[in-house]
């Protein structure tokens, strides 16, 4: 199987401006500009050699200063896991564009952190609400700094 | 007349809810069928019927109080869902679990995805008309079921994992019990391939059925039996070996045909599977502490996790973002039953109601999972 070294050294021959850590762990950990999310994606999805073909998770987070979503891909073929990070520009506007076209498993999870953390994936075509109520305009209950009345806080 | 009719008559496109409160939903899950006639143009899920937003819960709780939610989530699989956290901070903070520890939470689960395999089966026998194999299935899993209220105090969310071990080491009886089960279940299988999966009538409700191809299959994210009825090999315990699946000789169960009758029967094969693995570990299990000292506050080093494990639905995974503190920043569940049932309507279009009901049994979804 492929070091975590190796596959750095592999996506970056092709796909520039990436920021990678967690070499030493079990998997390899890259931070991409929002701009160049899809291009890396069908990248890593198409290269014979890397084929990411499963999306394992995809997993909305609130940063802080911004809101992002870290993806979860896995090569059925190698077994080989590899964890992507996209932040948005910031709180106020956040949107991401939607992979639901590149990997059809992404579409419902996209609509779970629309509506949990008010990211806005751009193309897609149902963001609706999915787990919360139809009415529900209470705010994005997932992000931090949200408060409810029932919420147990410590 | 004939005439009269046509021009009188109009066929048009209309809705029906399917659920949330329906028996063939398998729990609080809507579904709104576009149909034609009885003919299933598309489904849209709404979800949430019981969410409890269990993740948010998990950023307030500490790591030891996260393991009992889990139990809620998939609590066919309540055991896999607790070793899931446990392995996931045991392997960050570098604790080493005896040998004991590793096969008694093997074996837990093992009896775990066979009692929910027969569920499964007794279910779907249920949802294709026949109601003798639910009883059938609920009388093997009540043996299991006493097992586990022996050896841990409850029938359904066990609880019976924590951070570096087992809540209670094994009762005197267990070996007994399991072997009993084991003659015991050994009899009943093939009654059940005599009763449904060798029947003609069953079989020719599911060949065929619900068709969804390898490529769809890794596409949409399936996983677990479900995949491997398309012949997806996915298994976490073969892939990612962990506990004591490294030391024992089991097959992964895999069918090409893709269809419902294939992952109906990767479920029977697997339970066959389960059955042999509890048979090699049931002389062997170790001698040694069932729960080895661990520190009072656990924190996670800053950075990201995961830990996947092999649950009856399938690829179960949790997803830790620490920030040093001795809450979780960021935790997520991976719900196998979710990535499943957004494959639903691909796999039904063009089939009808009754076929859809066979088809979402085959996908064995379990609700608290899907909406977490």
């Amino acid at each position: 199987m492929m070091t975590n070294t190796e596959l750095k050294n592999k996506i970056e021959n092709l796909v520039n401006g990436l920021n990678f850590s967690g070499e030493e762990s079990d998997f390899l950990c890259v931070e991409v500009p929002k701009e160049i999310l899809r291009e890396l994606m069908t990248t890593l999805r198409d290269d014979t050699e890397l084929s990411f073909d499963y999306l394992f998770a995809l997993t909305g987070v609130d940063f802080g200063n911004e809101l992002g979503v870290v993806y979860h891909l896995e090569s059925v073929k190698s077994r080989k896991l590899i964890q992507i990070t996209v932040k948005t520009e910031d709180r106020e506007n956040p949107s991401i564009d939607s992979i639901h076209d590149i990997f059809p498993a992404a579409f419902f999870n996209e609509t779970e952190a629309h509506e949990f953390f008010g990211i806005i994936f751009n193309n897609h075509p149902d963001l609706k609400h999915l787990f919360l109520p139809e009415n529900w305009d209470k705010g994005f209950p997932m992000r931090k700094d949200y408060t409810d009345i029932n919420m147990l806080v410590r | 007349m004939e005439e009269y009719l046509t021009s009188k008559l109009k066929t048009q496109e209309y809705f029906l809810n399917m659920g949330p409160q329906h028996p063939a939903t398998h729990g609080v899950l809507r579904l709104l069928l576009k149909l034609d006639g009885e003919i299933v143009q598309n489904i849209e899920m709404d979800l949430g019927y019981i969410h409890r937003s269990i993740e948010k819960m998990c950023e307030r709780d500490t790591y030891k109080q996260i393991i009992h939610l889990t139990d809620r989530l998939d609590y066919l699989s309540s055991h896999m869902n607790n070793e899931a956290v446990c392995l996931l901070v045991e392997n960050a903070l570098n604790i080493e679990i005896t040998d004991r520890i590793k096969v008694i939470r093997t074996m837990m689960s093992e009896l775990s995805r066979i009692a929910s395999h027969v569920l499964w089966w007794g279910v779907m026998g249920m949802d294709t008309g026949a109601l003798t194999s639910f009883m059938y299935g609920f009388r093997e899993r009540e043996m299991i079921n006493d097992i586990f209220e022996e050896t841990c105090g409850a029938r359904l969310t066990m609880n019976y994992n924590v951070i570096g071990g087992v809540r209670y080491d094994l009762q005197e009886n267990f070996v007994k019990r399991v072997k009993d089960f084991i003659v015991h279940f050994k009899k009943k299988l093939p009654e059940y391939d005599k009763l449904l999966s060798n029947n003609i009538i069953f079989q020719k409700r599911l060949e065929g059925i619900g068709y969804i191809s390898k490529e769809d299959a890794i596409a949409y994210g399936l996983n677990g039996p479900t995949a491997r009825g398309s012949g997806v090999s996915c298994d976490v315990r073969k892939i990612h070996p962990y506990s004591a699946y490294d030391r024992v000789d089991f097959e992964e169960i895999l069918f090409t045909e893709g269809d419902s009758y294939a992952r109906y029967r990767v479920r029977i094969r697997e339970m066959w599977e389960s059955l042999s693995i509890l048979e090699q570990l049931v002389d062997k299990i170790p001698d040694g502490e069932h729960r080895v000292k661990t520190k009072a506050v656990i924190k996670l080093p800053v950075g990201d996790y995961l830990q996947r494990v092999e649950s009856a639905r399938g690829d179960f995974g949790v997803y830790v973002k620490s920030d040093g503190q001795k809450f979780p920043y960021r935790l997520k569940f991976r719900s196998p039953g979710f990535a499943n049932l957004t494959a639903l309507n691909k796999m039904t279009k063009g089939l009808k109601i009754a076929d859809l009901v066979a088809i979402l049994s085959t996908i064995d979804v379990v609700v608290p999972d899907i909406d977490r």
